[in-house]
């Protein structure tokens, strides 16, 4: 086949700018052939280079005495004791899944769980974190429909239990809906594998399922507005096959008990050209890959395309040469491909060959280390203005507005749709807070959760960030975790754009701030960017994930309530209603400031519900919504009623930071403020629960209406 | 007690299976989906849940031609114990070893929840540890669980006291709310529920225990 020539246009077209290209010719010397520009587009393009962004995320807090391995392998690695650690990464599949919901969130799953096993970690516990536009744009109905039955089509049958997420709606993702995947998974802490290729001329092996034209151009198409060809776009979304994926997860994990596997790096963005850069680079060494070996799935592929596909569940590896047969037959049992695809080299070098040509011969360490890193202009978020007044409100009217959102409504019609069961280890499933799994075998349990307030970042990227990770570290808490470490999701605008930059920068410093105060360093992450269409961005949205650890399943704070126990508050609350859901669920305004967070009160707060646990009934955090959310959800979810003697508006709505409701009977109420004086942590007894009906101040409404209204919403909404 | 658990390619819930099994106190043996025969000796034979084969072509319809569920069948025609959990439930319809169907979900939804079940007859060694009548908590978890079976088959499960649990609230339209039926021998059990996910306090709920401690008293090796 006759190549492109190499013109601006089709350099333009590969997403590289002419400063980059200009460099890609200082590094060779020379012209690059299609390939070799291919290969480039692949490996500087944002989603794979974070040439945005990697001057800010080597701010952030990434070691801790738990933390095994940090960023910059395919997950975070973090010692949860008697010789287990759990590795565990956030991914976004943001543009794929606009363009194909189904696909394009099954594939995120795909990926993210990948990530995981290929660490040599199984896979025990998903999340996903979604954000739509609003309900009534026409594409939003259809994309929650796609993106939920993707995810759940690819989790549930890969058999990995999916036990907490978030979802939102608001205005800002109309053209840009983020899908946030996570994934966890256990591993022995001394059985970790690592990327790094290591000896020369070993042999380089391909694995799983064949290579098709699928996602050619997919990390590249991941990293541009929006705009409207969009649905020409279509092609470069990979299509998931589970079923695959679970074989070639249980094929990895029984290769490396036989002692086989040197090295080994999933494909996933940029495929094969991603993951052979990735071996070679961090094992200081060059690689020959021989594409002619290669299993594919159609005929006559180019090597451009061969290099660029992102056909699923497919792996790299580097084994030990006397292992081959044994590695081969794992592969035969599982029905899988196996192929030596090349090498090792000891020169700095990225060759590839077909067809007996070579159609790359690239030096290898320049593919990543030269990767251009831009130091983006920024501007700081100017401080809000202040806000408004706001209306006083009946309080039973301004619950009815946010149970009968889809925002706060109850998400059966989500959760459901995941398998939150299997592997018969779930102590905790979605729909009640930080969703928990046992280590398998042991007492041990791990929760997770995964957070973040987009509008509080709009208005206040610091404070917002940090309130994200405080929010996590309160959700943790709340089940009676210790917050052992953290993964992010960096979800924003154009960066070429100085506010949106500064947005991506305030936000970094609040987290890593929370992140060192909070001793839940960042082990894993990801960044999407250029999150806009026709210039419009999404709301800043760096989603946190967190993973706890508690020592016994019987120290679980439990969530059910009874009639007659003490409802507690902990912590201070001022009724800050700035950027709050009840101005926007009930008057439909986001102005004022997010509330502030003040680390050392989320610390005190947090040390003294662990401290207390064996007192608490039931525990849940405080977050939009306040205590008025947060009530009626405790008492909801065991279908009792709740009196708070309160009907106050800022008390009620107020979102204040550092703050739980407690349910506790009455002695254990007492000793509980008796502890929290002494500790030097706010509480109050604001009410009861019991009875039938929800009761705030004088206002009062039956529990079984307002359970109708929340468990019918978001399916009525849908509809 | 010996049972055998069968591993399918995308078996997702063998693992849980052999686990309650061996907690009630048997011998379990793993068995691979390319063998042709099952292990000597053994008591009952569990099929998993999971996605045997993807889920492509049918629900269990691939697993029903692998080799070792030939094994499996002879075993059933010979008087061994079978009892086949969601997709294990898929695949002892496809095989014929239990009538009627496993359609998509009335909803066209995965369904993911726990459930009440009534216990619709205790004359079985899988449903002895209950009394008839008994409403117990059990998570289900599938995409299709509908099950379908004409007039007559379902006239005769019915006659034949061969239903062995219902739904309290029927979550995916099963024809008369049918979760789980029993062979003509009633030592097959198929259900769409999963009692291996509550079998324990960690799951919030222990009425699947019942199940697996009844089995292995009752099949006791000699």
């Amino acid at each position: 086949m006759q190549e492109p020539a190499i013109t601006e246009e089709l350099i333009a077209s590969h997403g590289l700018k002419p400063g980059e290209y200009a460099l890609i010719l200082e590094i060779i010397g020379r012209e690059p052939t299609f390939t070799e520009l291919g290969i480039f587009s692949a490996m500087w393009n944002e989603h794979c280079s974070y040439k945005s962004s990697k001057k800010w995320l080597r701010t952030l807090p990434t070691k801790g005495p738990q933390v095994i391995c940090g960023p910059g392998e395919n997950a975070g690695v973090v010692d949860i004791g008697d010789g287990q650690a759990v590795v565990f990464k956030m991914e976004s599949h943001n543009h794929p899944s606009y363009i194909e919901p189904y696909q394009g969130a099954a594939t995120g799953v795909g990926g993210i769980l990948r990530d995981v096993f290929t660490m040599g970690a199984r896979p025990i516990a998903a999340m996903n974190a979604l954000s739509f536009g609003r309900m009534d744009h026409p594409k939003t109905r259809s994309l929650v429909a796609g993106v939920v039955a993707g995810i759940g089509g690819y989790g549930n049958a890969f058999g990995v239990p999916t036990v907490g997420g978030e979802v939102r709606f608001h205005s800002a993702y109309d053209g840009n809906c983020l899908v946030n995947a996570f994934a966890a998974g256990l591993a022995d802490a001394d059985k970790i594998f690592y990327s790094a290729a290591s000896g020369v001329g070993m042999p380089v092996v391909y694995l799983g399922a064949k290579t098709g034209r699928d996602g050619v151009g997919g990390a590249t198409m991941a990293s541009a507005e929006f705009d409207e060809t969009i649905e020409e776009k279509r092609p470069t979304v990979q299509v998931g096959d589970p079923f695959t994926e679970k074989r070639l997860m249980e094929a990895c994990l029984e290769l490396m008990q036989t002692g086989a596997v040197i090295s080994i790096q999933d494909m996933g963005a940029a495929g094969l050209t991603c993951s052979a850069v990735e071996m070679g680079d961090k094992g200081d060494l060059g690689i020959r890959l021989d594409l002619d070996l290669v299993p594919v799935r159609e005929t006559a592929m180019t090597a451009y395309e061969m290099m660029l596909s992102e056909s699923q569940e497919r792996m790299l590896m580097v084994l030990r040469p006397e292992k081959e047969a044994e590695a081969k037959a794992v592969f035969d049992k599982w029905d899988l491909d196996f192929a030596i695809v090349g090498e090792t080299i000891a020169e700095d070098r990225f060759i590839i060959l077909h067809g007996g040509e070579v159609k790359a011969d690239l030096p290898l360490k320049a593919l990543s280390g030269n990767a251009p890193e831009y130091d983006r202009p920024w501007e700081p978020t100017p401080a809000p203005a202040p806000m408004d007044d706001v209306p006083t409100i009946d309080p039973i009217d301004g619950l009815k507005a946010l149970i009968g959102s889809p925002n706060y409504a109850e998400k059966a019609w989500v959760y459901e749709q995941y398998d939150s069961t299997v592997m018969a280890d779930s102590v905790r499933t979605p729909g009640w807070g930080a969703g928990i799994v046992r280590v398998h075998g042991t007492d041990k349990a791990l929760a997770f959760t995964s957070d973040v307030t987009p509008r509080y970042v709009r208005a206040n990227p610091e404070a917002g960030g940090a309130q994200a990770v405080a929010e996590a570290y309160r959700n943790l808490t709340a089940v009676g975790a210790l917050p052992l470490a953290t993964t992010d999701n960096m979800n924003f605008g154009n960066p070429e754009k100085p506010e949106i930059m500064g947005q991506f920068v305030g936000a970094i410093k609040g987290i890593g701030a929370a992140c060192i105060a909070l001793d839940m360093p960042i082990v894993s992450g990801n960044v999407s960017l250029y999150n806009e269409t026709d210039g419009q961005p999404i709301l800043p949205t760096p989603t946190i994930g967190a993973v706890g650890l508690i020592s016994s399943v019987e120290d679980v704070i439990g969530r059910a309530v009874r009639d007659g126990l003490v409802a507690l508050l902990v912590g201070e609350t001022t009724g800050h209603l700035g950027q709050s859901a009840l101005l926007a669920e009930v008057f439909h305004r986001e102005d004022g400031d997010a509330p502030a967070v003040d680390l050392q009160a989320e610390k005190a707060a947090g040390d003294f519900i662990r401290a207390k646990h064996a007192l608490i009934a039931a525990c849940t955090d405080l977050g939009d919504g306040g205590l008025a959310l947060a009530a009626f959800e405790l008492a909801e979810g065991s279908g009792v009623g709740v009196h708070i003697d309160s009907g106050e508006t800022p008390f009620l709505f107020g979102e204040d930071q550092a703050r739980y409701l407690i349910a506790a009977d009455f002695d254990s109420a007492e000793a509980l403020v008796l502890a929290a004086s002494a500790a030097g942590v706010p509480i109050a007894t604001v009410g009861k629960f019991g009875g039938d009906t929800v009761k705030y101040g004088g206002s009062e409404a039956s529990l079984a209406e307002l359970s109708a209204l929340y468990r019918g919403a978001f399916a009525g909404a849908l509809a | 007690m010996r049972a055998g658990v069968v591993t399918f390619p995308g078996s997702n819930a063998d693992r849980d299976l052999a686990e309650s099994f061996r907690k009630a106190g048997a011998d379990v043996t793993m068995v691979w989906h390319k063998d042709t025969e099952l292990p000597a000796g053994l008591d009952i034979v569990g099929v998993p849940g999971g996605f045997s084969f993807g889920d492509y072509l049918r629900c269990g319809a691939i697993a029903a031609q692998s080799p070792i569920i030939r094994a499996v069948k002879d075993f059933a025609d010979k008087g061994g114990h079978v009892l086949g959990v969601c997709n294990g439930f898929q695949v002892l319809t496809e095989t014929g070893l239990l009538p009627g169907a496993l359609l998509r979900n009335a909803g066209l939804h995965f369904v993911c929840r726990t459930v009440g079940l009534k216990v619709a007859t205790s004359s079985s060694v899988f449903t002895q540890g209950y009394n008839a009548g008994d409403e117990i908590m059990i998570p289900i978890a599938h995409h299709d669980g509908n099950y379908f079976a004409d007039e007559a088959t379902l006239k005769r499960l019915q006659d034949e006291d061969r239903i062995a649990f219902t739904y309290t609230a029927n979550p995916n339209g099963s024809m008369n709310d049918i979760a789980g039926i029993l062979s003509e021998n009633r030592r097959v059990l198929g259900l769409m529920p999963h009692p291996e996910r509550a079998s324990e306090s960690a799951h919030g709920g222990t009425d699947g225990a019942a199940m697996f401690r009844v089995l292995a008293e009752m099949l006791a090796t000699a």
